[in-house]
């Protein structure tokens, strides 16, 4: 990749960043989670995806689903930054004058389809993938999983299905950031050995550094991996990435600052020197 | 024409059907020779069935699902109100063996609150026939519709030629005065012969086959409860959540009272055997039903003489 495209990609994911902070008040956000998939998200959208606000209709675009809805401010960021919606969206911020709220729904453009329950979007895009192939279309559809959300069955049962059906256009992407919603995974349902889980099931499997976009475009250019098995990317990630005074740690996971805080952060987004932080976080799961 | 016809025929004419199943195949099997990849079979996986449905539908498709009425309704509920439900997807679902219809397997297959959980998501339709041809009669009307629908499987043979289907309507077999019993899907056979084992010792009985419990015909339960006579609710269901409430929350709605009689299953589940010897033991024979309404009449039920359900065994899987 360029220096001068992972600059650019760079500068967009500092943005995004910015609107998941700014999005951490006021009733607050799930701030760690975004922030660990913002890099995922302005990769895929900038660089990778065949979908723009121009063709969100097209039933040959990719898809992008994102299972773990609660990472939405990432999603909406990136949105804003592409021009999907209109930054003063994120202003209704969990007022009742519009649809921004904890997870995605589809009252906002390019979300494909509503999430929050974890476990269901990885057969919703099953679904989607089954029908592209049987209409003949070469469609990428990406499903986004956290890695907390793989203690449901469900994920597992719909990679057993696409992999007796050879739906090898659906491709799993794991948000590692190594912690469920109040603890790291490892310390309650250890996740790894990971990589061999997939495989078992009938995926092919690459482990990237999901911060890398060098990484990101290496594995994602490379879809799909198998003329038959589902694809699976582990994105190793950091809770909170981009704010040292929270990556992670495991009570930064829902975040409601003060506005001096919002302001503080913004700082540290920028200057990377950590901020020293009172706000309590609040377990909402 | 029978069940797996019907689908073929609708399928070959309308390349957004898509038949699924969670390998649920007993009134199916020649499908997949004839759909190729539009015939889905997921195994043995209720959730991802819907989940699968949920995005195939997205993408313009409609999917008639297929699972016993139990593991589809139960193990993927949170499925279909959350992607179905809250995605308004013109999702089919067909639930097999429903009711006292899943006979010998026991309580694990008893789906006996379907209608209760299915009702109560917005936007879903419940569809209940009382043979395979009133099922056959309304399948066409419940597939075209948009919305998303659950319907109880039933493909027993029809004792009784029914009327047109008319989506929204209840079917009215007979108008009476001193009685009027209110049912829906297998159990209506059976009320047959309650209305005319009850119509000979002199009473005069009405006899309404629901057809659909969502959406319920409102006005003809307001007819029924302008007669003034006893109402009896006849089903193979637990009685919250099922027919007895919807009639109870249609006549709160209007400021209205009755006089109602529920024959339902009341908190527990059904003793499994033969279906006949279900209905003998649960008390819903024709004979059962009539003699449970002459005796809440204060009457002696002696005069109603025994007589067999009048069944053949049915196989569920």
């Amino acid at each position: 990749m360029l220096p001068e495209k992972q600059q650019n990609l760079a500068q967009l994911a500092l943005r995004v960043r910015e609107h998941i902070v700014r999005l951490s008040t006021d009733g607050g956000c799930f701030t760690g989670a975004s922030l660990s998939c913002a890099d995922l998200l302005v990769y895929l959208y900038a660089n990778c995806l065949n979908v723009r606000p121009d063709n969100l209709t097209d039933p040959t675009r990719d898809y992008l689903f994102l299972s773990k809805g609660h990472d939405v401010p990432a999603l909406y960021g990136t949105f804003v930054e592409l021009g999907f919606i209109d930054k003063a969206r994120l202003d209704q911020h969990l007022t009742t004058d519009d649809h921004i709220y904890w997870h995605p729904n589809r009252n906002v453009p390019g979300v494909e389809f509503h999430s929050g329950s974890l476990g269901h979007l990885p057969s919703v895009a099953l679904g989607v993938a089954m029908d592209c192939k049987m209409r003949g279309q070469d469609n990428k559809v990406i499903v986004i999983t956290g890695d907390g959300e793989l203690n449901e069955g469900t994920v597992w049962e719909s990679l057993l299905v696409a992999s007796a059906h050879k739906v090898n256009n659906l491709t799993l992407v794991v948000d590692r950031n190594h912690f469920q919603a109040n603890v790291a995974t490892e310390d309650l349902i250890p996740l790894e050995p990971l990589a061999p889980k997939f495989e078992a099931f009938g995926c092919e499997v690459r482990r990237i550094d999901g911060h890398d976009f060098a990484q990101l475009e290496e594995a994602f250019s490379a879809l799909p991996f198998s003329d038959t098995k589902p694809s699976v990317i582990i994105c190793d990630t950091v809770r909170g990435r981009g704010l040292p005074s929270i990556e992670a740690r495991a009570d930064r996971w829902f975040c409601n600052f003060s506005s001096e805080e919002v302001e503080e952060l913004l700082r540290e987004l920028h200057s990377q020197v950590a901020t020293t932080l009172t706000s309590e976080t609040l377990t909402v799961r | 024409m029978n069940y797996e016809e019907l689908i073929k025929e609708t399928a070959l004419a309308d390349e957004r059907i898509v038949v699924m199943t969670a390998e649920n195949r007993a009134l199916i099997r020649n499908l997949p020779a004839v759909l190729g990849p539009r015939f889905i079979d997921t195994g043995i996986t209720e959730q991802t069935l819907i989940g699968a449905a949920a995005g195939l539908a997205l993408r313009g498709r409609v999917p008639v699902v297929h699972a016993l009425a139990t593991f589809l309704t139960l193990r993927a509920f949170e499925f279909i109100r959350t992607d179905v439900g809250i995605g308004q997807l013109p999702v089919k679902l067909s639930g097999f063996v429903p009711g006292f219809l899943s006979d010998g397997n026991g309580p694990t297959h008893q789906a006996i609150e379907d209608v209760s959980l299915m009702r109560g998501i917005p936007g879903m339709t419940v569809f209940a026939p009382a043979d395979e041809q009133d099922m056959l009669a309304m399948l066409p009307a419940i597939w075209a519709s948009p919305a998303p629908a659950y319907v109880r499987i039933n493909t027993r043979p029809a004792t009784y030629e029914h009327a047109p289907f008319e989506m929204g309507k209840a079917e009215i077999v007979a108008e009476g005065t001193d009685i009027t019993i209110l049912t829906y899907g297998m159990l209506f056979e059976q009320t047959l012969v309650a209305r005319e084992l009850l119509q000979a010792q002199g009473k005069s009985v009405g006899l309404i086959n629901l057809r659909s419990l969502k959406p319920i015909d409102e006005a003809a339960l307001l007819e029924v409860v302008r007669r003034g006579s006893l109402i009896v609710t006849v089903e193979d269901h637990f009685v919250t959540g099922g027919l007895y409430s919807i009639l109870a929350e249609v006549l709160l709605r209007n400021q209205l009272t009755a006089r109602v009689l529920p024959l339902a299953l009341e908190e527990r589940w059904y003793r499994p055997g033969r279906l006949s010897a279900v209905l003998e033991y649960e008390g819903f024979t024709g004979h059962h039903i009539a003699r449970r309404i002459s005796e809440y009449l204060g009457e002696s039920g002696a005069a109603i003489a025994d007589g067999p359900a009048v069944l053949e065994n049915q196989f569920a899987e």
